[in-house]
């Protein structure tokens, strides 16, 4: 019993030690002179982290001065509503999710504090609105969809002779998946053959990409989170089966790929900082900010990959696209 | 921590007091390890967003429910009649989920229920808009803490015990203990695919990775409950898994006010867990070492 009433007195401890009060109280009055920021991460992820550092720096050099407060859920997705709830709590200006999952949850949580998303490939699809140019409620941001056929027709001119592709991407993850279905009405409509290999973890992505070797003439991953993280397994069995990889993101070429027309996640998380002070510093309507998509993409060859696996890079492409060597 | 984040992590710890009640079956009662737990959580999760997204939210809770007591009646299966060790029987099911929770989302890995009608908003036209997710899973909890507790005094509540406690006492009364752990191991992924129904309807998305470390949270629940009251009865287990769970969430939001780098998460919260854990030991230590040092002054 002594335990039971030793609960609740911790309980009613943290309650009262942390200033809980009840709602009544809402501080509608008091202006407030330095806006609050809550950003929201799900996972430790470089692009994302990338995303996170830009909108910070950005908001730096537009001499916006904020409260930015940065939560990382850890990769326990429980841990999302528990981070948004203490934004509301706290009485954010604006909710700065990062990432899909952690947009959902603050969509369910508030209808009234503007939410500018970071890095949602596909918002219609993931309920968050009904069209891009439908920011009726309380949610907009820049989405991330990837330049797909961009990528593709980049394959063809680096590769003209590849006629099918192998497609690895982690059926777990909406962007992946979404961004898989339009690669492949893109192949239909232009008479390219495609496989399919599908990871759950990344333990799988080797034997994955194994499996494709000898079938296909080219790999292409999406901006998949879970090939991202292990990419220098999926480069190496490229390199070794003299496949050329092409990719979503521009880390992915970093990381061995051979080349992307992908998301510059530096540009993406400028973007978003800029359209939070239109929102809140500057008191736009969300209704008037659309949705917009990341306005410039990272062009980018690698050069050692491509030297691996014989492949020849034409001048014009040598001039327009950022080499790594 | 504000009033909002405080009640937020009260609602979360009721919600995730569920999964911890289906973990006590298998792990306390019945002793034996069942990791089915991330998979039914979603496939609960799941079914219910598949209903909800048609309108029968309440269907949907139902229908999750039924869809867990599947799923822990494949691994019961897999493990008293195929004779497949407990542990890898869980995992079989929990790897073959995945595939099934994707085909019920249609397959999709993500279901937003945006704007759709839950049990949620349900309970808010009667509740109203501050209390209703506290006051709906409370109900929620209170019942199941009351099923339990009826279910667990029962003739066939008895042999689960009896079971756990000792599996060949229980045969040589000439009970089957494989249906037993059947029935334990349906109940245990029903409470549990409920939980993942509620959060679904609660965050108004299924997401096929929201089961990921549910097993842990769950776990972690038990302990820092075990650490709190002494668990010598169901009833007192089941009341320290509620304070367990509860009680974890607080320390999560806690941890998460404070103005540390993000990535400490995870290590402040082994940490606050470990020493939970271990502070009874500790005093324990403490005072026979207090008691030996008088005893040896008194000599």
């Amino acid at each position: 019993m002594k335990k039971t009433l030793l609960f609740i007195t911790i309980v009613l401890l943290l309650a009262t030690a942390t200033g809980c009060t009840g709602p009544s109280d809402s501080p509608a009055d008091n202006s407030k002179d330095i806006l609050k920021i809550g950003i929201a991460l799900p996972m430790e992820h470089p692009s994302l982290i990338t995303i996170q550092e830009s909108i910070i720096d950005e908001l730096a050099a537009q001499g916006v001065d904020m409260d930015i407060n940065v939560k990382n859920a850890q990769g326990d997705p429980s841990n999302i509503s528990t981070i948004i709830s203490q934004f509301i709590g706290d009485d954010v200006d604006v909710i700065v999710p990062i990432a899909t999952p952690t947009a959902q949850a603050a969509a369910a949580a508030t209808k009234d504090i503007p939410i500018v998303f970071a890095a949602v490939s596909y918002p219609v699809e993931a309920g968050l609105v009904t069209a891009f140019d439908k920011t009726d409620g309380n949610i907009t941001g820049i989405t991330n969809a990837i330049a797909i056929d961009e990528t593709f027709k980049l394959a063809q001119t680096l590769t003209p002779d590849v006629k099918t592709f192998g497609f690895v991407y982690n059926t777990g993850e909406v962007n992946a998946v979404s961004s898989i279905e339009r690669a492949k009405e893109y192949c239909d409509a232009n008479g390219l053959e495609y496989k399919e290999a599908i990871i759950t973890n990344t333990g799988e992505l080797q034997q994955a990409a194994q499996s494709l070797a000898g079938k296909v003439d080219a790999i292409f991953s999406p901006n998949d989170n879970m090939v991202a993280s292990a990419m220098p397994v999926l480069a190496g069995e490229g390199i070794r089966a003299k496949l050329p990889v092409y990719v979503g993101a521009d880390s992915m070429v970093a990381d061995g790929g051979f080349a992307s027309v992908g998301i510059d996640y530096t540009i993406l998380g400028k973007q978003v900082a800029q359209m939070v002070i239109r929102i809140i510093a500057n008191g736009e309507a969300i209704s008037d900010n659309p949705i917009e998509v990341v306005c410039e993409y990272a062009k980018i060859i690698n050069k050692t990959t491509a030297d691996q696996i014989g492949a020849e890079i034409p001048q014009e492409l040598l001039d327009t696209f950022t080499i790594l060597e | 921590m504000s009033f909002i984040a405080f009640l937020g992590a009260i609602e979360l710890g009721l919600v995730y007091t569920l999964p911890a009640f289906g973990i006590f079956i298998s792990f306390r009662i019945l002793n034996i390890p069942d990791l089915t737990a991330d998979g039914s959580f979603v496939l609960g999760a799941a079914v219910s967003a598949v209903l909800t997204a048609a309108g029968h939210p309440v269907a949907g809770l139902a229908a999750g429910i039924t869809a867990g007591a599947a799923a822990g009646l494949i691994t019961a299966i897999l493990q008293t009649k195929c004779g497949i060790a407990p542990i890898l029987s869980g995992i079989l099911t929990m790897t073959g989920l995945y595939t099934i929770n994707l085909l019920v989302m249609g397959g999709r890995a993500n279901m937003p229920l945006l704007n759709n009608e839950t049990v949620f908003t349900l309970s808010a036209a009667l509740f109203g808009d501050i209390f209703y997710k506290l006051e709906l899973l409370l109900f929620i909890v209170t019942l199941i803490f009351v099923l339990y507790y009826l279910f667990f005094k029962t003739q066939l509540g008895l042999s689960i015990r009896a079971t756990g406690d000792n599996e060949d006492m229980v045969r040589a009364s000439s009970i089957d203990t494989d249906s037993t752990k059947m029935v334990a191991f349906a109940i245990s992924n029903a409470t549990i695919a409920l939980s993942g129904a509620l959060v679904a309807q609660m965050q108004q998305s299924a997401d096929i990775n929201m089961g990921a470390g549910l097993i842990v949270i769950g776990l972690a629940s038990l302990i820092i409950g075990d650490a709190i009251i002494k668990n010598k009865t169901i009833t007192r287990g089941l009341l320290s898994v509620i304070a367990g769970a509860v009680l974890y969430r607080l320390l999560i939001a806690l941890i998460l006010t404070t103005n540390l780098a993000p990535s400490y998460l995870k290590l402040i919260s082994a940490l606050v867990v470990a020493i939970a854990i271990a502070t009874p030991t500790m005093k324990k230590k403490f005072e026979l070492k207090k008691l030996q040092k008088k005893e040896a002054s008194l000599c």
